[in-house]
């Protein structure tokens, strides 16, 4: 099924006029409203009106999220402030969020293009989704919600967490849908087992999973527990948050990009170089018609292979491989983002120096699990036991408080973290992706 | 009296408390007392020793987490309630006992237990005022 016949099976030649005449439309707006863009541009020496081809958008210089964090707040917001309806956020590395903006007309862009997200995925109007996003701040939970009350599916606004209740609400409505992060969904499958739920009685369909890297064979096992069809959906909250991206139930091969709202570039990392489509970079993004908060050329980080063969779904849009990978160290537990710098601001805030410490990831029971454990020094130890438990405590607090992921603070003996070359490696990532 | 105890920091993993005790050994250092105070992941190795000086330097030499901290041994008579009338000497004047152990061997009549408090100065304070003993840095490192 397809949301937006009109837009979704655009022949290419029109797709590529609307991006050209979208692209050329924001780049104008940027320089003139932004003055990071303007500045940016100007360095470069290049201006709007050279842009002749979609291929000149080479010219334009990347934005990257330190962009976004020294802009903060509302510093790269291309409209006044009482345009913006909405704001969202992210977590930071100095405790500062990275803030986006949504004016009303792209809250309605972004719950359309949910909207098509969810009918691909064959969620209809009647349908009882359970959309167990995070709802806050996080994009996850709010970019749903909307897309599925476009459709006119009944929402279950129920958040993350406390599974008990999830399963038993998605038995006692009857859900026929559900969207949350796929190691979720695998631990409400043991929550929903532990209450003796039979989980292939319910009426559940579909899950639309997101907000995480996961593989094929996550797939597989998820819809063999759940006996439902399991479809990977893609976004981030500088570009507009879930909706980006989005497999079709048909193929479940790929996720289509929604090119009318964003133009995708594949670049070689190291270079910034555009690589031709079907070869392995690092995605980036350009806002077509974002309002408060357009972003020119944003690296993702992320590493994909654009696909331009044709759907057999009928969409003309191009498809984005699964994320295979990352550029950088960030990580992505339990749908948040993390980069093991902030865990280590967090230490050095903590006592004034930083000990070495390392970053354990495990997916336990389907659950990711973070373990900081941290080198006890002369400047952190004490002859009191209530004094170090009380240093675990707050150091799980401020990564609770500053990052929004629970985890354990282990305390360790000098010199007993695995150093490679001299160099202590930060971050052990047990998890199978 | 102050006294000076050393303190290592270790993981609860076997044989850790072996290393540690003949590690001393073989450098002559003798463990006058000991507490063992732990938590499911680790533990803190509280130490009286006839050296503290040389133990400290020696342990941090092995990339042990080292602390040093003033304690009073004081003399608790051997007697029963004689513990609780020390006790209530220090409760009575609002002192706090961090943690406390005893020690092995007796001096004469009384035993010997070796008290943290988180107000030192006040501590012996309140104890020399009510005729309790506290036995000097030199005494114990020999017993």
């Amino acid at each position: 099924m397809i949301w937006n016949e009109e837009f979704e099976t655009l022949p290419r030649e029109a797709l590529e006029a609307l991006q050209f005449k979208r692209l050329k439309t924001t780049l104008e707006r940027v320089y003139a409203t932004v003055p990071f863009y303007k500045k940016k541009f100007d360095e470069v020496g290049f201006h709007p009106d050279k842009l002749k081809q979609l291929s000149d958008l080479k010219y334009v210089p990347f934005t990257t999220k330190q962009d976004l964090r020294d802009n903060y707040p509302f510093g790269l917001f291309a409209v006044p402030r009482d345009q913006v309806v909405r704001v969202h956020a992210s977590s930071g590395t100095t405790g500062k969020p990275t803030v986006v903006g949504y004016t009303r007309r792209d809250i309605s862009t972004w719950a359309e293009l949910m909207a098509r997200t969810f009918t691909a995925a064959g969620v209809k109007k009647g349908d009882i989704l359970q959309n167990a996003y995070g709802y806050g701040l996080f994009t996850g939970g709010l970019g749903a919600h909307y897309g599925a009350e476009m459709i006119g599916a009944t929402v279950i606004p129920i958040s993350g967490g406390n599974s008990k209740r999830q399963v038993m609400l998605m038995k006692d409505f009857g859900s026929n849908a559900i969207s949350c992060t796929p190691s979720y969904a695998l631990s409400l499958y043991e929550a929903a087992l532990e209450e003796g739920i039979n989980v292939k009685e319910l009426p559940l369909r579909v899950g639309i999973f997101g907000a995480e890297p996961w593989t094929n064979e996550m797939r597989r096992e998820i819809e063999e527990k759940w006996g439902i069809d399991a479809i990977d959906i893609y976004g981030l909250s500088e570009v507009i948050g879930p909706g980006v991206s989005f497999e079709c139930i048909e193929a479940k091969s790929g996720l289509h990009i929604n090119e009318d709202h964003f133009l995708v570039e594949v670049i070689d990392p190291d270079t910034g170089e555009p690589l031709p489509y079907g070869e392995k970079g690092e995605i980036v993004f350009t806002s077509l018609t974002k309002e408060a908060l357009p972003v020119i050329r944003y690296r993702t980080r992320d590493i994909s292979r654009i696909i331009k063969e044709p759907c057999i779904c009928g969409r003309t849009f191009v498809r984005m491989e699964k994320v295979t990978g990352r550029t950088d160290d960030m990580l992505i537990i339990r749908g948040v983002n993390l980069f093991p710098s902030q865990i280590e601001s967090i230490l050095i805030e903590t006592k004034g120096v930083l000990p070495h410490y390392q970053i354990i990831v495990d997916r336990v029971n389907n659950l990711d699990q973070l373990e900081v454990l941290v080198e006890v020094s002369e400047e952190f130890f004490s002859d009191e036991i209530k004094v170090l438990q009380n240093l675990e405590h707050t150091i799980e607090k401020n990564i609770k408080d500053l990052i929004g992921i629970t985890c354990k603070v282990r305390l360790v003996e000098p010199k007993t973290l695995e150093r490679s070359e001299g160099k202590a490696k930060r971050v052990i990532d047990k998890r199978k992706l | 009296m102050k006294i000076t105890q050393i303190s290592v920091f270790i993981e609860n993993k076997s044989g850790r408390l072996f290393e540690i005790c003949d590690l001393l050994g073989k450098n002559n250092l003798n463990i006058r007392a000991l507490s063992l105070a732990d938590t499911s992941d680790f533990g803190i190795l509280r130490l009286i020793v006839n050296d503290p000086e040389k133990a400290f330097t020696l342990l941090k030499q092995k990339g042990f987490t080292v602390g040093k901290t003033e304690v009073i041994a004081v003399e608790v008579p051997d007697v029963p309630g004689g513990l609780a009338s020390v006790l209530n000497v220090l409760s009575a004047n609002d002192v706090n006992v961090e943690y406390m152990y005893a020690f092995v061997e007796k001096s004469s009549d009384f035993a010997v237990m070796i008290f943290r408090f988180d107000e030192v100065d006040r501590a012996l304070d309140a104890l020399e005022k009510n005729g309790i003993k506290t036995i000097e840095g030199v005494r114990i490192y020999g017993i």
